[in-house]
């Protein structure tokens, strides 16, 4: 059998284009429950073991079988990790998808589909390879029920030998990817992909211009989800209280680290415990929990989504009232309410930072990789110990649920910061305390533990108006105090949060502020605009809320300042509107994408040029 | 000239405090509050049986009994959270320092109306708690309206008549998990101290409702949490003692008249019987009896139910002896070669 090559403008070109090499997406589109997700995950880890540069985006739905899902893998000499806009290369295996599918790409892509489907029908611009899959699943699995999830490796084998994707290294990935104790199902698994290689090697000849090349830019990475390294950051960071409720894009966070949990943290001597899991009856309760564990003086985390950050909304403001430690990561999801659950968004901003009502204000920080999932899980331990607050680690569901390529993690060598807890030896040598008394003028006041062995230990906690002594009070100055300490609270926070990176070029008159996961987006833009367009930027990658100092001299440096988010309504930019004056905010334009997947640059780029009037 | 004089030795319990060490604040609640006489118990409870106070923690809700916690044991930390969300809360901190002692007071709004889904799921985790629900069937921070305990008929001072059928807490309890629990009365003294004391040696979760009438929103003609009505209609199960197990006064009992169950820590339960056939460990029994009781118009106090062998929730999570909250930093972040493991299966 032939390749089907239908372009009367191309017909000629498969054999004469230049190769591309390194710098390409491949979209896998299936059907969930279909075991695709190991297919695809095998073929992702083994470019990254040939040295290149990959990431991989796995859009699904909201399901658990039968329904359409797609995975993206992009290789790229240069680097670029987030996603690309347009696809090169398509499997198409779902046959409910594959016409929608083949339409959409751009001339020139390359196609392997499910020969029944007659794809080839479609259009005459692209590369069509056409795969009897069902015929060569039958000899290499013949227990029929199990065809269904093997049948999708067959792809890895046409891909490889199309790709030019080393076998050896696909059987490496696939054997780590069933481990030890699955061995004779990846022996099932290697069966098909070298069918599908076969297959390839002796029907399909070569026609498009993709293809990887070995190159050593991996070395000494590891490829993880954000919500492994975010769970290895809190066990890392000596979490002691865990709660949780089951939320996409967030359960595979604290599933984790109940993995890393039992292996790491059973006490050798007794076999116990060093820590409590506890998955609650809701959000409410999680978030209850994680403030009664950190009042009592645990290192206490829940995570969740932004309908689970709503339903805490009340709870939050005890915390900050109260000033109570805790830690909340909010894997953001596509809302609002229920919206889109697996898809990413960075649309919880604006209602998390002043979440609760009354006057209320939280430190958000802002990873942007699986290593600052892992370093600012342990920041944010420190940082709700020091200041006595909810702390959220805003991720997204591209960071916390995708495979990315990222430095090993750094063990933490700093002690780790327990606050201003009084203990009975302070107390004696002090005569008591008062608890809600800005004794240092950083507007935090010292705490002291539930069960402190001393008779002068003890304070009452209350979310109802309270003195510098935590007593009860409805007085307008002991309230109004009260809450301009909190507000002195809230600007010392500044200098302690995670610091912005900023990259300052004084050749540019734009700026770009980001933050998470639009950074890849931004940097690969960046490099668009100045090599399609010359227009030079600098850039502003924001980490954490309070801003720093650093923000308003940024956007002074510069004529147009673009702030780049994943929500609809600038809600990153409507923060700093509440902070900045008129001449600052007239300088910043938003660059806005809410459509659920993850940012691409070339998105970001035609936005800037349009706003630019170019 | 002038003689000596000695002042006379100061009243100390087992643990060489005096009872002002257990009191707490001056109560804002209305004179005549039942929930005045509840935490008056609860002062005389701890003292009696020794308890350090600053190894108390102190827990509720929002409402009128949950201010409670203010007026008794000042020397204990107290933690008044948000409404119906007290059970949370108490969890995390117990899990934080499983050495503390914790008490929740709360009331039959917090509890049974926006409390109801903390209220049950507390009941199955077995929390080593005493939660205490002042249940006088009326909001009277919000100045009386009907709450989820308040009986079918039950009239308000306006008149208003209440037509939906209420939740018995203790009902809810023994279906759900506790392992002590009893209804008691603010106006028994005898009974509710027996009870406290127990709880209070309890290892898991102790429910006590107890009937606290609202004086200036609920005693009044036609209420069932009235404290005439409860009077008239208090029918007990069982009489009830507490010997503590530092005690060892032997009491004269006729055979086959009492139960006694042994607690954890040793102290024993001593329940009587009154009249009818009855299995303090058994939840058919107590449900049966509930039920009748309701039927009947009683208000059915006493103990319904305890189970002592049961794994608390610190045991079911296999958590080490000491407080999560202050284990050294050695213990809680595992060593380089940790991570390095993980980093290498990631590669």
């Amino acid at each position: 059998m032939s390749t089907v090559e239908v372009t009367p403008a191309s017909s000629r070109s498969g054999e004469f284009q230049q190769p591309v090499v390194n710098d390409f997406s491949i979209q896998v589109a299936t059907i969930n429950g279909s075991g695709s997700q190991t297919a695809n995950s095998v073929l992702m880890r083994a470019i990254f073991q040939m040295g290149i540069p990959v990431s991989g985006k796995n859009m699904f739905p909201s399901n658990i079988q039968g329904l359409p899902t797609w995975f993206t893998i992009r290789a790229s000499k240069h680097g670029y990790i987030g996603r690309k806009k347009e696809l090169d290369f398509l499997v198409a295996m779902n046959p409910e998808t594959a016409r929608e599918d083949v339409m959409k790409l751009d001339s020139g892509a390359a196609v392997v589909y499910d020969e029944p489907l007659k794809l080839n029908a479609l259009r005459s611009d692209l590369h069509f390879y056409p795969v009897p899959f069902d015929k060569l699943v039958g000899p290499v699995c013949p227990e029929a029920k199990l065809r269904k999830l093997v049948r999708n490796m067959i792809y890895d084998g046409v891909v490889a030998n199309l790709l030019s994707i080393e076998m050896e290294e696909i059987h490496k990935a696939l054997f780590k990817q069933f481990g030890k104790k699955k061995a004779k199902a990846a022996e099932l698994n290697w069966g098909a992909c070298q069918a599908g290689y076969d297959y390839a090697a002796g029907n399909l000849p070569k026609v498009d211009p993709y293809r990887v090349a070995r190159m050593n830019a991996t070395a000494g990475k590891i490829i993880v989800e954000g919500n492994a390294a975010a769970a290895l950051g809190c066990v890392f960071a000596g979490v002691t209280v865990v709660t949780w409720y089951p939320i996409t894009p967030s359960s595979s966070l604290v599933e984790s680290m109940i993995g890393y949990l039992k292996r790491f943290r059973i006490d050798k001597e007794t076999g116990k415990a060093t820590f409590a899991v506890v998955q609650a009856e809701d959000e409410l309760s999680a978030i209850g929990m994680v403030l009664g564990a950190g009042w009592a003086g645990a290192r206490s985390v829940t995570s969740t989504a932004g309908p689970g950050v709503s339903l805490m909304s009340e709870f939050i403001g005890l915390g900050y009232y109260a000033e109570i430690p805790g830690v909340i990561f909010d894997v953001q999801r596509v809302g609002p309410s229920t919206g889109l659950p697996t898809r990413t968004a960075q649309g919880d901003i604006l209602s998390t930072a002043l979440l609760s009502h009354g006057d209320t204000r939280h430190p958000l920080l802002f990873p942007k990789s699986p290593e600052e999932c892992f370093s600012m899980a342990i920041e944010a331990f420190d940082l709700a110990e020091r200041f006595q607050t909810p702390i959220f680690v805003m991720t997204d569901l591209d960071l916390g649920m995708n495979n990315w390529m990222a430095d090993p993690f750094e063990y933490p060598t700093k002690p780790i910061e327990r606050g201003k807890v009084l203990s009975a030896q302070d107390l004696d040598r002090l005569g008591g305390f008062a608890r809600y008394k800005d004794v240092d003028g950083d507007g935090v006041g010292y705490r002291t533990l539930p069960g402190t062995n001393h008779p002068q230990g003890a304070y009452f906690t209350r979310g109802s108006g309270h003195n510098e002594k935590a007593l009860y009070t409805e007085r307008e100055d002991d309230y109004v105090n009260n809450m301009d300490r909190l507000s002195r609270k809230f600007e010392s926070m500044r200098s302690h949060v995670p610091q912005p990176v900023v990259d300052y070029n004084p050749k540019a008159e734009i700026g770009f502020i980001a933050f998470g996961t639009s950074d890849y987006a931004v940097e690969e833009s960046r490099d668009q605009l100045r090599s399609e367009y010359g227009i030079e930027t600098s850039y502003f990658r924001l980490r954490a809320y309070p801003f720093t100092q650093d923000l308003l001299d940024f956007i002074r440096r510069h004529e147009r300042v673009y702030v780049v988010e994943q929500n609809r309504d600038a809600q990153m930019l409507g923060l700093m509107r509440l902070e900045f004056d008129g001449p600052d905010i007239a300088k910043l334009r938003s660059m806005k994408y809410y459509g659920g997947l993850p940012l691409d640059a070339r998105t970001v780029t035609d936005d800037v040029i349009h706003q630019e009037g170019k | 000239m002038s003689a000596t004089v000695t002042p006379p030795p100061k009243k100390v319990n087992r643990i060489g405090l005096e009872v002002l060490s257990y009191k707490g604040g001056k109560t804002t609640l209305c004179a005549g509050c039942g929930h005045n006489a509840i935490s008056e118990r609860i002062v005389e409870c701890f003292y009696d049986l020794g308890v350090q106070p600053w190894n108390v923690a102190k827990f509720s809700g929002i409402g009128c009994s949950s201010k409670s916690p203010a007026y008794f044991l000042g020397l204990a930390h107290g933690f008044n959270a948000v409404h119906g969300r007290m059970p949370s809360v108490a969890t995390g901190a117990m899990l934080a320092n499983r050495s503390i002692l914790g008490i929740g007071v709360t009331g039959d709004g917090d509890t049974a109306s926006i409390g109801l889904g903390q209220f049950m799921h507390l009941l199955r985790r077995n929390l080593p708690f005493i939660y205490i629900i002042e249940d006088n069937g009326v909001y009277g921070l919000t100045k009386g309206q009907f709450s989820a305990t308040a009986d079918l008929g039950s009239k308000l001072k306006t008149g208003v008549l209440n037509d939906l059928p209420p939740f018995d807490c203790c009902a809810l309890a023994l279906r759900c998990g506790a392992t002590f629990v009893a209804r008691s009365f603010s106006g028994d003294k005898k009974q509710l101290q027996a009870i406290l004391k127990t709880a209070i040696a309890h290892n898991g979760l102790s429910v006590i409702d107890v009937i606290s009438p609202c004086t200036t929103f609920n005693d009044h003609e036609g209420s069932t949490k009235s404290y005439s009505y409860v009077k008239d209609h208090d029918m007990l199960l069982n009489e009830v003692d507490f010997v503590p197990y530092y005690d060892d006064i032997s009491v004269d009992i006729p055979e086959g008249e009492v139960q006694e169950v042994t607690l954890h820590d040793g102290s024993k339960l001593r329940i009587k019987k009154l009249g009818r056939e009855y299995d303090p460990s058994s939840k058919f029994d107590a449900l049966k009896a509930l039920d009748e009781a309701g039927q009947k118009g009683e208000v059915l106090t006493g103990v319904f139910y305890v189970e002592t062998g049961k794994q608390n929730f610190m045991e079911m999570l296999n958590m080490v002896d000491e407080p999560l909250a202050t284990l050294p930093q050695a213990r809680t972040i595992p060593a380089k070669a940790a991570l390095d493991e993980v980093i290498e299966e990631l590669r």
